[in-house]
This record gives structure tokens, C-alpha cells and sequence, in this order.
């Protein structure tokens, strides 16, 4: 059955990056204790080590390691001694969630609206316009858009708060620099879309039938044309994760993408592990759950049928 | 009498990369209430994008309608407002398509599919919709009509579905058909299970119908009138009685000599039509058919032929109508000595 | 005689002088038609402009000023852009036009790097597992197990792994490319499958194949031509990622270490002075990153139009 060979698959992409990721910790050189070792004395440094099991040959560390995956305990942070990667994911997710949700909902609802409207006035002035401001939103990366906002919006006109988190408004700036690449995307595989079906034969029928115009486009057009737009959230949500790591560096925000940066800077190598093995989790997860949504929503697709 | 449909010098063209195509020229008939009229001729000569017209479908652009009017109950539907156009199709004029399986919305239930005609023209609520269109799928011989309506196309087999689309087609009860090559794309059992449907949902419910295709053993077995078709041009015009016994016009012989007929058990050689159709992008000066005419005379290339009455209700677009002209049978001799 | 002739038009047209197979118009060949499709196309043809600009600066551009892209002088620290230096200088006094047009050959060297990577092993692993399928239990083996790979690789987020291997990589133009590199090659490797898996069933390669054209012929007349557009749209595509990703990771700090400078780093360095007026850190860096991405979009938005016959109009 479908469902239970893409779960499969599922399960063993997250293998395969947990066990990854494991790989390429140990090709590190040295210990992630190395850079202290001239600061704490030898007996500390033994400690730290037999405690996160770095004592023992590597595959046993990594059946630890895969043990305590299984029990969702991403593993200590190195840097904060006090925190796990566990309490650290649990303090950021509020912070990215939010951006993450507003980002999406901008990005979807501006998105197919700017994509209908270009194919509806297929290859006359408002698509033009629409593919224009598609275009520069794929071509401008978020990490120039962000500062230009931020100068313009908060430091020029005041409009908004510069940077840091804490109310609606603080989400406004980073939410729309966020959504503006995957907005382009949405909008621009929205209007190809829609053109390709309202040049489909069912369009005729449902014209020959004296719908309205409003009728045709909505039940018949948009309908049809939103499908394939459906199966494409994966990706786009694969963008707006790797997005929050600018953005919330950018705005000073308290997410989970700021500490995976720091931990980046920092080289606290357990922290990057368990952040990446987080994010993996959340978007393969995700790929998973839009994949099978799709085939309730399209009834041309059955779920007992083999996948392809 | 009023004519039902009179379709007056039609002009249609469309813009095209490659220039401008003359994809309908001059084409005039009409269609009476109660009637089925055949339009056959090949691909490209201009059949579907004549009865396009009618439905207001031309897509603009690139197509244009350069001239002409179509008469409908007294009213021209190229005057008409999208508004007013609306009122009309679906409601007084059907239209079946070519290919059942890209005709119907592949994401919406065929059922619902057949109601939205009766709910936007006749003002029915949807419970009587429903009802009114389980019945419209009874009557087009669905099978097991209730289930069938909460179907998607998908579950449809290619004969069902164009069984659905006349379903969608007739549930107003229009006064015209429009059926633009229904059974081309259906294996040839289903055709004329199509074909019977069609004649006897026409005789029930009295609704004229305009059938084209490229099948003259169709024209035969369905329609009373029929048109000839080619590069955009009507070139013939008969009953169907009189064009099969009295053909007129060099294209039609060889539409009817390439027929196979099957009735008679000695073997005869399907005779094609050597040559291809005209380029529509710089159409001949004359006459379409003259390049792949045996018959082709010097004037067919510099004029295009006036309509010659052959007799009541049969026209013909040929110089070989005129009485300057040789008798066909003596001409593969006469092109001999004059050119040798 | 039957009749007399008085017209002389009504005389049998010579049929010697007239042959109704010609065909008026010349046929196109599918390249020629593409060219003169995408010639037709204003925004494709802006963008293959803006490349020839980008690509000719990046080779010229830093020569054209007498400063070096790493050359330091703090008392000529945050200039804003003058006769002297076109592009300004940063906050060590360097010059920006120059080190702007350094950065654009280190981006353009890692798009292009990565992308013919990608396009080397994409086009071997598709090859093989497109030719291998349906070539008895031991070719849909090698098929099916590449295409595991493939399917588990392709599932897992291109710039985390690209993260992860440059935290534990020494950073420089190479490493990044092979990190680039390391998962990119599964989207070109599924292209040219499919397309293989598609030509092999097509009529046409059926029936060159049965009338004994050779293995090499196939590939040179049919599998070339049919594959060579979607290779290069693919290429156009590839080639802007690979540079939005090198200028995410050097964002990042990730990415080229000083003294070299990429677009990416540029960007990165222009962060904390841009509230403070300096206008041109930002945003000449960024404004070449957006122009590169949008002249390499446009221009392979056109080639995908105008290299599909299907979707032409």
C-alpha cells in the first residue's frame, strides 16, 4: 500500500541523515572539547568526555546515539553547559513557528492571487506587472531584502520595530522578507498552471455550458489548477526552514534558526547535530504529510494505487 | 419559414507567428428546427472553428471574426453581449466536443458536472438538480445512474463519458446540438451506439443538430443535409440523398470514392486524394482544391468559383459547373492534346 | 468535339507545371525554430545580455581601477562612491568596484564548477539507470538500487547537507564546490532518466532500432537532440543556486574566508554598517547577486519556451 511504502521511505531518509550527520561529526578533528583543552584541566576534560560517552568506540557511540534519537533527546549542548539541544529547540519553536506560519499564509495567499491574476490577463499589462514582481522576488535573496526593509520600513520611515521579537509587529517585517521568495515561486508556477488549464478542453465545456465568467475560472480553473501547486509546498517549505536561519540572524530573533547559526559560529558541534537531525525530522515529515494530503485532494489519485 | 440558424458569410481569422490565417472564408448555411445537417471536410478545413463561432468560443486572440453574422431566433449572436452570449449557450445551444476524455472537469463529479447547466439556466435548486440530472444520465443510457453521479470522470469508461457530455449538453433541452466530431475519438462499437443515441434523443426531444465530421458513412446514416467542407470554404452544399447521387464538385468525388464500402463483396480500391490540404497562410487565389484537382482548369487558379445552383437546395463551388466548362470525363483527353 | 472552347481560361491547367506536393513553406529545424523563438523573446534576451555584461566584468572589471580587490588604506575607509572609486570602499579602504567584479568571478567559478559537476554525474547516474531499466532482472537491479539513492538523497534538504559538510570542511572555493556538489547531482541524474526511460519507448527509436541504426546513431540522432534542451534548462537553473547558495553560506559565515570576497561575504560584512548610512556595502553586492539571478531565470525561463515544441503557441 502507498501510504505505508512512503512511510517507510520516510523513516529511512531520517536514517539516513541521522546516521549522516553522526559521519561527518566524527571526521571533525579532534574532540569538541579540543578548544577548551588548554582552559579546563585534564581530569574535567575525562569527565565532559565519559559523559557524552566520546570514551567509548564509535559504534557503540553510535548505537547510543540512535537510542537516544528514538527517544526524541537530541543530545547536550556543548557551549551552555545547563541546556540540552532538547531545551533549546523548545525555547525557539514559539518564535519560528509564528514567522514560519505568517510567512507561509503570506506566501500562499499573495502568491496564487498574483499567479491567477498574471494568467487570467495571460500576456497582457497586469501579468506583466505580476511577472515582474515574481521575478525580482525569486532574483533578490531574502538576506538583501531584509536589510533594505529594515532600512526603509523601521529606520527611515519608522514604521516598524528595527529588529528583536515580542509583538505582531516585530513578525511583520521579518514574516514578509521570509515569504517573498517562495511568493515569487507560488506565483509564477500558479500562473503557468492556470494558463495550461485554462487552455484544457474542459474549460470549452464548461464555457459552452453559459457559466459565468467568475464560475468557469473558480470551480472549473483555479480548482484544477491549484493541484499541482499543492504538490510543490514541499520544496517551498524546505526553503522557508533554510530562510529562517537569515532571517531570524538578520532580526535578532530568538528562533531556532538564530541558535543554529550560533552554534554554527560557535563550532558547538552537538548542537549543530541535533538541530540538523531536528529540521531533517520536521521536513521530511512535512514532504510526508503533503504527499498524502495531495492524494485526498486529488481524486484522480487513489491511495490504495502503487505510487508514481 | 424562419430558418432556426443562419449562419451568413462567415470570416474568421486567426494571428498566428507565422502571419495571418484565413481559417473560415465566406461560409454560409442554415439549419432548420428539428434538423441534423452534416459538416464533413478534412482537418484544418475550418469545420470546428465555423461552429466555435457559433458558441462564441474563438479565442480571442487569437482568433478574430472578420465578418458575417449568425442568425439565431432572430437574433445575431456576433452582436450579442458575453452577458446576453451566456443566456444562450447551454441553455438554447448544446455542444458536444471531439475527445470525451479531456471534455470533463477531471476534479469534479460528472454529476455535478450535468446540474451546474440546470442550476445557472433554469434556476433549480440543487436537490431538483440532482434528481433532473440522474435522470438526464438514465436517458443517455447510464447504467446504475445514482451511483454514477457521484463518479469522477476518471471511473468513466471513453463511451461513457461522451454519453455524459450529451447528457451536459441536452439538459436544457436546447433547441440546437452542436456535436463537433463525436464519435472520432471512440472505438468504432461505441460510435454507433453514440450515433443511435444521438438520433433518438434528437426525434424525443425535437432539438436540431449540426454534426461535423470527417466520416461521410456518419452523413449517410445521420443527418438530412450536409456541407462539404475544405480550406475554409463550403464548396459543396446538398441533402444527403443528392450529394451521394449527385456530386458535384471534384472534392466531394473524391470524398466519396475513398469511403470503404463495405456493402459490396467485389474488391474495390479506396481511391485517396493525392496532395495535401492548402496552406491557409497564403491561400490560393482561386480555387482551395484547384492545386490537387485532376479537373483543374486555368481559371480555377486565378478565381475562386461562384456558387452554381445544381438544383434546389444543392450548390456547388466548381468552374465545372459552368457551361464553359468541358465535361469532366472527356477532360483527360482534352489536357492531353491542348498541352501536348 | 463535344464543345466548343470560347473561354480560353476554361482550358486544363498543364499539369507539368504544377505540383500540389510542394510544401510553401520552408520547415524549420527544431534549433533554428528555438533560436528564432527565443530571438522573439525580449526578457530572454535581456538576460543573456546582463550575463555577457556580468561575465565580461568579472573578467575585466577588476582592471579597469588601479586598486586591488585586497589592497587596504584606512585612511580612505567608507567612501561612498566617487570618480576615484566607482563603487566606494569599505570599511578598511578597500576599493568595492574591484572587489565587487573579484567576488563575481568566485561566484561564478562556484556556479559553474557545481553545475558541470552536477550535469558530469547526473547525466552518468540517469544514463546508466534509464539504459540499464528494463534490461532483464539484473539491469532493473542496477536501475532500481540507484534509484534508492537517489529517491533517499533527493529527500534530504540540499543546504542542510551543504551546512553540515562546510562546518567540518576546510572553507575555500573547492570545498564548496564538492559540497555543493554532493547531493546536487540527484535532480539531473532523475531529468535524464526519465528522459531516457521516455525515448525508449518512443515509436521512433523503436523503429530506427528495428531497421538495425547502431546504438551510437540512436544516441547521437535521437537521444542528443531530444535530451540536449532539457539539459540545458536544467543548467541554467542549476548554475543560479549553486551562487545563491555560496552567497547563503558565506552569509553565513561559512562560505570564502578572507582575503578572498564573494558577493556572499560582501552582503554579510555590509550587515552592521548599513543603519549607519553606508548604502553602497550593501547594496552593490546585492545588487549584482539579484541581477546575476534574474539574468540566468529569465534566460532559461525563454530556452524552456522556446526549446518546447509542445507548449509553443
Amino acid at each position: 500500500m502507498y501510504i505505508v511504502k512512503r512511510f517507510v521511505t520516510m523513516l529511512l531518509t531520517i536514517w539516513v541523515i541521522a546516521s549522516l550527520t553522526f559521519i561527518i561529526m566524527k571526521f571533525i578533528p579532534g574532540d569538541p572539547f579540543a578548544s577548551d583543552a588548554d582552559v579546563l584541566p585534564e581530569h574535567v576534560l575525562d569527565n565532559m568526555r565519559a559523559k557524552y560517552h566520546l570514551d567509548e568506540p564509535i559504534p557503540v557511540q553510535y548505537v547510543l546515539y540512535l537510542k537516544s534519537l528514538v527517544m526524541f533527546d537530541l543530545g547536550p549542548s556543548i557551549q551552555s553547559e545547563t541546556r540540552s539541544v532538547n531545551s533549546i529547540i523548545a525555547s525557539g519553536f514559539p518564535a519560528s513557528a509564528t514567522l514560519g506560519i505568517q510567512a507561509i499564509i503570506v506566501a500562499v495567499v499573495f502568491g496564487l492571487l498574483l499567479g491567477i491574476i498574471a494568467a487570467l490577463y495571460h500576456n497582457r499589462l497586469l501579468d506583466y506587472i505580476s511577472m515582474v514582481i515574481a521575478i525580482i522576488g525569486i532574483s533578490v535573496p531574502s538576506f538583501i531584502l531584509a536589510p533594505l526593509l529594515i532600512n526603509y520600513f523601521a529606520v527611515k520611515w519608522g514604521m516598524l520595530p528595527v529588529a528583536s521579537w515580542g509583538s505582531f509587529q516585530h513578525s511583520i517585517l521579518p514574516s514578509i522578507a521570509l515569504a517573498t521568495t517562495p511568493l515569487a515561486v507560488i506565483a509564477r508556477f500558479m500562473r503557468s498552471s492556470m494558463i495550461e488549464v485554462m487552455n484544457q478542453n474542459y474549460m470549452k465545456t464548461a464555457d459552452a455550458k453559459g457559466l459565468s465568467s467568475f464560475k468557469i475560472v473558480f470551480n472549473h480553473g483555479i480548482r484544477n489548477a491549484i493541484l499541482p501547486v499543492v504538490s510543490f509546498m514541499g520544496p517551498l517549505f524546505v526553503s522557508l526552514i533554510t530562510g529562517t536561519f537569515v532571517i531570524e540572524k538578520i532580526f535578532a530573533i530568538p528562533g531556532i534558526g538564530k541558535y543554529f547559526v550560533d552554534s554554527i559560529f560557535n563550532r558547538d558541534y552537538p548542537v549543530i547535530m541535533g538541530t540538523t537531525v531536528f529540521f531533517s525530522v520536521i521536513l521530511v515529515v512535512t514532504l510526508f504529510l503533503i504527499d498524502i494530503s495531495y492524494r485526498f485532494i486529488d481524486p484522480r489519485i487513489k491511495l490504495t494505487s502503487k505510487g508514481d | 419559414m424562419e430558418h432556426l440558424l443562419k449562419v451568413d458569410q462567415l470570416k474568421v481569422n486567426f494571428n498566428t507567428y507565422g502571419g495571418e490565417v484565413k481559417a473560415v472564408r465566406d461560409v454560409s448555411f442554415h439549419v432548420d428546427q428539428g434538423e441534423i445537417v452534416a459538416i464533413v471536410g478534412e482537418s484544418g478545413s475550418g469545420k470546428s472553428v465555423t461552429v466555435q463561432s457559433i458558441m462564441g468560443l474563438i479565442p480571442s486572440p487569437p482568433g478574430m471574426i472578420k465578418g458575417g453574422s449568425i442568425q439565431f431566433e432572430g437574433k445575431d449572436l456576433l452582436t450579442l453581449s458575453k452577458r446576453q452570449m451566456r443566456k444562450i449557450k447551454g441553455s438554447k445551444i448544446g455542444m458536444i466536443f471531439q475527445d470525451p476524455m479531456t471534455s470533463l472537469n477531471p476534479t469534479m463529479k460528472v454529476g455535478k458536472q450535468i446540474a451546474e447547466a440546470l442550476i445557472t439556466h433554469r434556476n433549480f435548486s440543487k436537490a431538483n438538480a440532482k434528481n433532473k440530472a440522474v435522470e438526464m444520465l438514465k436517458l443517455v443510457g447510464i447504467p446504475n445512474p445514482e451511483a454514477r453521479f457521484q463518479q469522477y470522470p476518471h471511473e468513466y469508461s471513453g463511451g461513457m463519458r461522451q454519453r455524459a457530455m450529451i447528457a451536459i449538453a441536452l439538459a436544457c433541452s436546447p433547441d440546437l446540438l452542436i456535436a463537433d466530431e463525436p464519435t472520432t475519438a471512440l472505438d468504432v462499437t461505441i460510435q454507433a451506439q453514440v450515433l443511435e443515441l444521438m438520433k433518438e434523443l434528437q426525434k424525443k426531444m425535437n432539438t436540431a443538430i449540426i454534426l461535423i465530421t470527417h466520416d461521410l458513412g456518419v452523413v449517410a446514416e445521420t443527418a438530412q443535409r450536409v456541407l462539404v467542407m475544405y480550406g475554409g470554404v463550403v464548396v459543396e452544399s446538398a441533402s444527403v440523398m443528392e450529394l451521394f447521387e449527385n456530386p458535384r464538385h471534384p472534392y466531394t468525388w473524391g470524398l466519396l470514392q475513398s469511403i470503404p464500402d463495405t456493402d459490396t463483396s467485389e474488391k474495390k480500391r479506396l481511391v485517396p486524394i493525392a496532395g495535401s490540404p492548402p496552406d491557409l497562410f497564403s491561400p490560393p487565389k482561386g480555387c482551395p482544391f484547384a492545386p490537387r484537382c485532376k479537373y483543374a482548369m486555368d481559371i480555377c487558379l486565378e478565381e475562386m468559383p461562384t456558387d452554381y445552383d445544381i438544383s434546389d437546395g444543392h450548390t456547388a463551388k466548381c468552374w465545372l459547373n459552368d457551361e464553359r466548362a468541358p465535361h469532366p470525363e472527356t477532360f483527360a483527353r482534352l489536357g492531353e492534346t491542348e498541352n501536348a | 468535339m463535344e464543345k466548343i472552347m470560347t473561354d480560353k481560361r476554361f482550358r486544363p491547367v498543364d499539369k507539368t507545371k504544377m505540383r500540389s506536393e510542394v510544401i510553401t513553406r520552408p520547415s524549420l529545424s527544431a534549433w533554428k525554430e528555438a533560436l528564432l523563438h527565443i530571438l522573439k523573446n525580449k526578457l530572454a534576451l535581456l538576460g543573456l545580455l546582463l550575463l555577457t555584461v556580468i561575465v565580461s566584468l568579472a573578467i575585466i572589471g577588476p582592471h579597469l581601477l588601479p586598486y586591488s580587490a585586497s589592497e587596504q588604506n584606512l585612511l580612505n575607509a567608507n567612501k561612498a562612491p566617487s570618480a576615484k572609486h566607482w563603487f566606494g570602499t569599505d570599511d578598511l579602504g578597500r576599493d568595492m568596484w574591484s572587489r565587487t567584479w573579484m567576488g563575481a568571478r568566485v561566484s561564478l567559478i562556484i556556479g559553474f564548477a557545481a553545475a558541470l559537476i552536477d550535469l558530469i554525474v547526473g547525466v552518468a547516474v540517469g544514463g546508466v539507470a534509464g539504459y540499464m531499466a528494463g534490461r532483464g532482472i539484473a539491469g532493473d537491479r542496477v536501475d532500481g538500487i540507484l534509484m534508492r539513492i537517489v529517491e533517499v538523497l533527493y529527500a534530504i534538504p540540499y543546504l542542510l547537507v551543504v551546512i553540515l559538510l562546510m562546518v567540518i570542511m576546510e572553507p575555500g572555493i573547492a570545498t564548496i564546490v564538492l559540497a555543493l556538489s554532493i547531493t546536487g547531482w540527484v535532480g539531473m541524474a532523475r531529468i535524464i532518466r526519465g528522459q531516457v526511460l521516455q525515448l525508449k519507448s518512443q515509436e521512433y527509436v523503436l523503429a530506427a532500432q528495428k531497421l538495425g541504426t547502431s546504438n551510437w546513431k540512436i544516441i547521437y540522432r535521437h537521444l542528443l537532440p531530444n535530451t540536449m534542451g532539457i539539459i540545458i534548462v536544467n543548467l541554467t537553473f542549476t548554475i543560479p543556486t549553486a551562487i545563491f547558495a555560496e552567497a547563503f553560506l558565506s552569509f553565513l559565515g561559512l562560505g570564502v574566508q578572507a582575503p578572498n570576497a564573494s558577493w556572499g561575504t560582501m552582503a554579510n560584512d555590509a550587515l552592521g554598517v548599513i543603519l549607519s548610512g553606508q548604502w553602497w556595502r550593501l547594496f552593490f553586492p546585492g545588487l549584482m547577486i539579484s541581477l546575476t539571478m534574474f539574468a540566468f531565470n529569465a534566460f532559461g525561463d525563454g530556452l524552456q519556451d522556446a526549446l518546447d515544441p509542445q507548449g509553443r503557441k
